[in-house]
């Protein structure tokens, strides 16, 4: 039921996250984070299996926070999520698979903005948007028809806002608020969005 | 009966030890007091002398002092490696266009003086170091987190029980995206360093004397550097003359986003030694002149 949306601009990545929390036919609670702080310049959204999330995503993050403490520097977006992949692979070909479905959004001084999908299957790839959970079925089609790479942060604002309107006026599942964060090179920014529900 | 069998070998490996201590004191000319007491705690790696040394690792060090010598020198655009090659003889098959000088990965390459049979397992997990954070990261590994991996290899034979320490000292030149172009030294005790010119092997007290005297701060190029190199081998040598199929140079450049590591031919290398002795012969005039 959960949705993550992600685009990438030219200086900056725009991610959202739904902020609900449930389980089975119920809602727990409706202001739930689901992104996580891997580094200064790195956001990690994450989806799945209620339990697994925060624990690998936990486990990453604070691998991530290790590597800085032993090297004095950061790991680059591309090197973080491939040990990410690495470590959900590995997972997926043990007796306890984690099921956590993520994007994740970084920027790297030298090569700048940068997002990541992947899924519980471990199957990395670098987009230009990208969306996961029921939501993906109804936003991916308007960001196929809506996106372009020189996309202003007001336009990426905007776009996502289309996509959020459509999933809150399509789903069947109500889905009223959602975490919006920008990634760029002066770090992790809270944008906020106007309610509709 | 097993008693027996045990102090009979217990008595021949005293001799054994004898006789390696005579060795050892017509190679250091040490005191006899000295090797007195060296004798009782450098046949383990593991146990402090009373004056607070390691023997086993200090004798490693010597191991590395009498080997070929082996020198870096980093520059603004680059870095340079020359090696002294030993084994020359004729009858010698040249498949290997490089005696001395391993390349690790992608953008790091390193050279070593001390037991080859040693070197080749070191540079093998080195090379196995160096994929395995490729295969975790997907990215190269940084300089510095490569040379330090190793030392904790050669620090552990220094600790831990019954094996001799690695009697080799390894030189590495390297880029990476953090801190670009570096020079690391690293010795059996597992301690490492790094540099902007330094030199490893035999005679090497004098090559870094004479480094530190050529080296220009911030102003090096990698022409300046080469020719510092044949300059140092040429003095530090025991040699009389320079030839190509006795030294070894090589350089590590960027070009379009890209390592690049070249081994410099025989030509290229004659032609470096032929500017230096033109230069020299020059020079000599000039003082004769003065004179």
């Amino acid at each position: 039921m959960e949705c993550l949306i992600g685009i990438q601009g030219p200086d900056f990545v725009l991610v959202a996250s739904d902020s609900a929390s449930g389980r089975s036919i119920i809602r727990m609670k409706d202001d739930q984070d689901k992104m996580f702080k891997l580094s200064s310049k790195l956001l990690m959204l994450v989806t799945g299996e209620a339990g697994d999330t925060v624990q690998f995503a936990e486990y990453i993050e604070k691998n991530i926070q290790l590597y800085k403490m032993r090297n004095g520097y950061e790991l680059t977006p591309h090197a973080a999520a491939n040990f990410t992949r690495r470590n959900l692979a590995d997972s997926l070909r043990s007796s306890s698979a984690y099921q956590v479905n993520m994007l994740i959004a970084g920027f790297d001084d030298a090569s700048g903005p940068a997002l990541y999908f992947m899924d519980w299957l471990a199957s990395l790839q670098k987009v230009p948007f990208g969306a996961h959970g029921y939501g993906s079925f109804f936003s991916l089609s308007i960001m196929d028809r809506y996106y372009k790479p020189d996309l202003s942060r007001a336009e990426a604002r905007e776009l996502l806002q289309k996509c959020i309107d459509e999933v809150q006026r399509r789903f069947l599942v109500r889905l009223p608020d959602f975490f919006v964060r920008i990634v760029d090179k002066d770090g992790i920014h809270d944008v906020s969005i106007p309610n509709k529900s | 009966m097993q008693f027996q069998i045990r102090e009979h070998t217990a008595v021949s490996r005293t001799k054994h030890e004898q006789q390696q201590f005579v060795s050892v004191s017509q190679l250091n000319n040490v005191h006899c007091h000295s090797l007195n007491m060296s004798r009782r705690y450098d046949t383990r790696t593991t146990i402090f002398s009373p004056e607070g040394r390691l023997y086993q690792v200090e004798y490693a060090m010597e191991a590395v002092g009498h080997a070929g010598i082996c020198l870096g020198i980093l520059a603004n655009d680059g870095i340079v490696m020359a090696a002294e090659r030993r084994n020359t003889n004729k009858l010698l098959d040249d498949v290997f266009a490089s005696e001395k000088i391993y390349k690790l990965h992608e953008d790091f390459a390193c050279s070593v003086a001390g037991i080859t049979s040693d070197a080749n397992v070191l540079t093998n997990q080195l090379r196995l170091i160096a994929q395995r954070y490729l295969l975790q990261f997907q990215e190269p590994i940084p300089c510095e987190q490569l040379v330090s991996s190793l030392c904790d290899v050669k620090q552990y034979y220094t600790q831990f029980g019954g094996q001799r320490p690695f009697g080799v000292s390894i030189l590495y030149m390297g880029w990476d995206r953090h801190y670009g172009f570096q020079l690391y030294q690293s010795d059996p005790s597992g301690n490492y360093s790094g540099w902007k010119a330094t030199c490893i092997g035999n005679n090497s007290v004098a090559a870094v004397s004479m480094l530190k005297q050529e080296y220009k701060e911030e102003e090096m190029t990698l022409e300046d550097a080469l020719k510092i190199a044949v300059k140092v081998l040429d003095k530090t040598l025991d040699i009389t003359k320079l030839t190509p199929d006795k030294v070894e140079f090589s350089t590590l450049t960027r070009e379009n986003g890209a390592t690049k590591m070249k081994i410099l031919g025989a030509k290229e290398v004659e032609a470096l030694i032929q500017e230096h002795e033109q230069v020299k012969a020059e020079e000599a005039k000039k003082t004769a002149t003065k004179k």
